[in-house]
């Protein structure tokens, strides 16, 4: 019976393997934004885009291997709530940078 | 009429409860709520990223943050998502002891992370750097401390279930609970990787 439970949701049908793999990944993830920032080796823009990397692979990594997100039809509706409010959040971030940006430099 | 809406009801009701994509329903309308928080947390970046620079003569984020003690907050919270994934393990093999440790070490993880953001506030505001500080303070408190207080609702959540679990054993409600917990407690997970990136990292650049 829990079987079925667990085996149901789509959300959790972890194994010890998928758990380690995203540690172990998201463990790197974290060490080279963190390196890059503290050496100071990169340019700033470079270190910026090194850190929005990190970021949005480290985010994939965790929605793969803790979330069990991904194209199964057990997971597809989760996958289509998430993608829609990606596409409120980048309105919602990208047009509020755009906008006040856009106003502050008009107002320099 | 009323009788028959009634009855009707009623039989819906214990349908609903015996229905097989109960829990997959719940689990679903859970999952919903976290995008909803997320573009809650969405709005929050946003006001950070406008008012983030306007420090008003304050400190900048250059001068209050200190990167060892965030990664040290960041590894507390990517452990306590790990264990977290092994309790869910343990619910799947119907293991009640490890579930039980899973979650007491999960929650102590997580404890360990909202102590030392605490002690991180006291600190900015016992030097006068509080929320009032300055623009970049305000937007800076409220990003995460709204994180904060998600997380410290999923240890007053993880006590509960631990209690449950202790008391009620690993029953079908009790897993299902369990289940929709570990989704709030990685949820958070992801949304600290934007705040260290953003904030911290960005900030001290």
């Amino acid at each position: 019976m829990s079987q079925a439970l667990i085996e149901s949701t789509g959300a959790s049908r972890g194994t010890l393997k998928s758990y380690l793999t995203g540690f172990v990944l998201s463990l790197i993830l974290t060490a080279i934004p963190f390196a890059l920032v503290m050496s100071g080796a990169w340019s700033a823009s470079a270190a910026i885009a090194g850190i929005l990397s990190a970021g949005i692979l480290q985010i994939l990594v965790h929605l793969y291997y803790f979330l069990h997100l991904d194209t199964s039809s057990a997971a597809r509706w989760n996958m289509l709530a998430m993608i829609f409010t990606v596409l409120i959040m980048v309105l919602f971030v990208g047009g509020t940078i755009w906008i006040m940006y856009n106003l502050y430099h008009r107002m320099m | 009429m009323m009788t028959t809406d009634a009855s009707t009801i009623g039989i819906a009701h214990i349908e609903e409860a015996a229905h097989p994509d109960t829990v997959a329903m719940q689990t679903f309308g859970f999952w919903l709520y976290l995008m909803s928080d997320l573009i809650l947390f969405a709005t929050l970046f946003a006001t950070y990223a406008v008012l983030g620079h306007n420090y008003a003569g304050g400190p900048t984020g250059k001068e209050l943050f200190d990167l060892p003690y965030v990664l040290g907050e960041t590894l507390l919270l990517l452990f306590s998502s790990v264990t977290c994934g092994l309790v869910m393990l343990a619910v799947h093999n119907e293991t009640q002891k490890r579930v039980l440790i899973g979650l007491v070490v999960t929650f102590l993880l997580g404890l360990g992370f909202v102590s030392m953001e605490i002690l991180e506030f006291r600190s900015l505001i016992a030097q006068g750097y509080g929320p009032d500080r300055s623009a970049f303070l305000s937007s800076y408190f409220t990003l995460v401390g709204t994180h904060g207080a998600h997380v410290t609702f999923g240890l007053i959540w993880m006590a509960v279930m631990i209690g449950q679990v202790a008391v009620k054993g690993l029953t079908y409600p009790v897993q299902s609970r369990l289940m929709r917990l570990s989704m709030f407690w990685h949820f958070l997970d992801i949304v600290w990787i934007g705040i260290f990136s953003v904030v911290y990292l960005m900030g001290v650049m």
